[in-house]
């Protein structure tokens, strides 16, 4: 295990802990941005899938993770910024270089607006609400038809960024590396978050409201202000799935989404950015691995292939149940205790990460 | 007279709701835990009934079969309650949440690959029968939807206000440590709350069954029962039902005078107004927390 001898205060506040750990990172950034080059076109845009949905799930860890409020309806922001991109391209004529971030800043300010009057409620009764606005925003696409098009769905246009044109299916590459752009950046604004006050007072509303309000935390702010943010990066991973899935109506962006997003944060890991990316792992390849593994078991039995409708998401159901009993903190979890197991290699103790016995943690008075 | 048809649609369907969301209350208001797969529990006492009575399958007599059905979802609720939900004590809302939604997905699956994905209906007694006063037409399914509510809630009352093992109920709801100090086997008494969720579900699963077809994804009125269950006051009994009946009402008359699509946003809309200008229900149990 490498001590790090912090000889300043910015040790504590530094991106990378040590040199070691930032050529690590460098490597897996080489390897993405190489990436193209080493996979076919099916494997890249399984990839570029990954990695949206990573987005998406930076975006809700920003509100779940770090401040501790369950969102159960993000698949709204994700409409919200898939019908702000396009609408803004193609009715109004702005180009995509303006339409995108113009579409995180209007999922951000519609999360913030419906935020503020639900920034007292905690716990369940937020998670409620928001599901109550998934469906909502569902509905309200069809009512919204000479906008939206209602069932019928919009196509979103082929992106050209200074006169570079990206299309999912023409250039398969550049798509991805836009989309790693997006992703990265997102990355740095969450990193970087996290460093400053406003990403401390998150950790300090999420480990107690009552605490954080008597050190001097605006909690309904602060809560307005974590969905918001949190609101923004889903509504560009909202943008991006736009334009990969290639068609898009009310349907795509439905209460199983919302859901599926949320389970994804929890089996990746709460309150990291890896988590968000090995959620995204396991959501955006369970289908190909399911696909795989049938072809697998029906070529041992000798007959065809099996169907077997609801698979999918019972396996991803019983994922998660066995994440939550055994594994709360998720695949990053089990990462990082592997890793200090041979870090620390004859001293690891069993009980090192155990969790703390506590009791029923009550919000009411009687 | 079409008003008075409405209502009595809206009120059958509305006490199913509210029954779901009887359950979800009764294990709130004991553990604190929000089962979110408590539609699902009404899904799987359907199907469990409709597997027990339907020819294709058991062809047991209808009466003999709802009985079996309600005990088997009891015995779920408390198995899933002891092997499951106990190891979750102390951790957040939000992973029991989550354990629960998952959950769902599961019994969902787990539905589907035994009774099939197929709308089906359950071969009742009460099944399609009308009953006439006067000029209204009523079915017997919804009139009787109606009663077994009303008798249940009674039934519940007097269990809850009358009986030791109720009383032990809402005093380990009310301070866990008090009433373990006073010797209630809080643990035991947890896992009996389940069962009794389970039980009710069983009911308003046969209850929705025998109003219309049932499939998997059934469960999915669990929202709408979730929506009733805040709209009345989470952690309210009364509160559920009433919540319940509110959604059930809204529904038909939205239909009926709103146009199409925008008439399936009214409840989720109340909800919404709910949540911010009384957030905590019509009656309201909670209030803040204060150090």
């Amino acid at each position: 295990m490498r001590t790090v001898f912090k000889t300043s205060y910015d040790a504590d506040i530094n991106l990378f802990r040590h040199g070691q750990q930032a050529a690590w990172y460098i490597a897996l950034l080489v390897l993405a941005v190489a990436l193209p080059f080493l996979l076919g076109t099916f494997w890249l845009g399984e990839m570029t899938n990954v990695l949206i949905w990573a987005i998406a799930g930076m975006g809700l860890m920003v509100l779940v993770g770090q401040t501790g409020q369950a969102s159960l309806g993000h698949a709204a922001f994700l409409a919200i910024g898939c019908y702000a991109n396009v609408l803004l391209q193609d009715p109004v004529g702005l180009p995509f270089v303006l339409s995108f971030p113009l579409a995180g800043l209007i999922a951000g300010v519609a999360g913030t607006l419906i935020a503020m009057p639900m920034s007292q409620l905690h716990g369940i009764y937020l998670g409620i609400g928001t599901l109550a606005l998934a469906i909502l925003t569902d509905d309200l696409i069809v009512i919204a038809e000479p906008l939206t098009n209602g069932v019928v769905g919009l196509i979103p246009p082929t992106i050209s960024i200074f006169g570079v044109t990206i299309d999912r299916y023409m250039t398969p590459d550049r798509f991805y590396w836009l989309v790693l752009v997006v992703a990265i950046a997102v990355i740095l604004i969450y990193r970087n978050l996290l460093r400053t006050p406003l990403g401390r007072s998150f950790s300090a509303v999420r480990d107690s409201e009552v605490s954080a309000r008597a050190m001097g935390v605006n909690v309904a702010r602060t809560k307005a202000v974590s969905f918001g943010m949190s609101t923004a990066i889903t509504g560009l991973a909202g943008a991006l799935m736009g334009h990969f899935a290639g068609v898009f109506n009310n349907e795509t962006f439905n209460l199983v989404i919302s859901i599926q997003l949320l389970l994804m944060i929890v089996i990746g890991g709460l309150g990291t950015i890896h988590g968000a990316f090995f959620g995204a792992f396991v959501v955006a390849l369970l289908p190909q691995a399911i696909a795989i593994s049938r072809d697998v078991v029906g070529a041992l039995l000798g007959g065809g292939a099996v169907a077997i409708p609801g698979l999918e998401s019972a396996i991803f159901g019983a994922l998660l149940i066995l994440f939550i009993l055994f594994e709360p903190m998720g695949i990053y979890g089990r990462w990082f205790k592997i890793r200090t197991y041979f870090e620390l290699f004859p001293f690891y103790r069993r009980d090192m990460f155990r969790r703390q016995k506590s009791y029923l943690k009550t919000e009411r008075m009687r | 007279m079409d008003v008075l048809q409405l209502a009595i649609s809206g009120l059958a369907n509305g006490c199913v709701y509210g029954l779901i969301a009887l359950g979800f209350v009764l294990i709130y208001k004991a553990t604190e835990a929000v089962n979110f797969a408590q539609g699902d529990f009404m899904m799987l006492g359907a199907f469990i009934t409709l597997g027990l009575t339907n020819a294709e399958f058991m062809g047991l007599p209808f009466w003999i079969a709802v009985p079996i059905a309600i005990a088997i979802m009891a015995a779920f609720g408390y198995l899933l309650d002891m092997l499951v939900l106990r190891r979750m004590f102390g951790q957040s809302q939000i992973a029991v949440v989550m354990l629960t939604i998952a959950l769902g997905f599961v019994l969902r699956f787990v539905a589907g690959t035994i009774w099939g994905h197929e709308p089906k209906s359950l071969e009742s007694p009460i099944a399609g029968l009308d009953v006439r006063f006067g000029g209204l037409v009523l079915g017997l399914d919804e009139i009787s939807v109606i009663i077994v509510t009303v008798l249940l809630t009674i039934v519940l009352y007097l269990y809850f206000n009358r009986t030791k093992l109720g009383i032990a109920m809402q005093a380990a709801s009310q301070n866990q440590l008090a009433a373990y100090y006073m010797g209630i086997p809080v643990k035991r008494v947890h896992s009996m709350i389940w069962a009794l969720a389970g039980a009710v579900a069983a009911i308003a699963g046969v209850l929705f069954a025998s109003k219309g077809s049932i499939d998997p994804s059934t469960g999915l009125l669990g929202i709408k029962a979730f929506a009733a269950a805040v709209i009345g006051g989470f952690g309210s009994l009364p509160g559920a039902l009433l919540g319940g009946v509110i959604v059930g009402l809204i529904e038909p008359f939205a239909s009926y005078y709103i146009a199409a699509g925008y008439s399936q946003v009214m409840p989720y809309l109340l909800l919404f107004l709910i949540l911010v200008f009384r957030p905590h229900g019509i009656l309201a149990q909670i209030h803040r927390k204060k150090v």
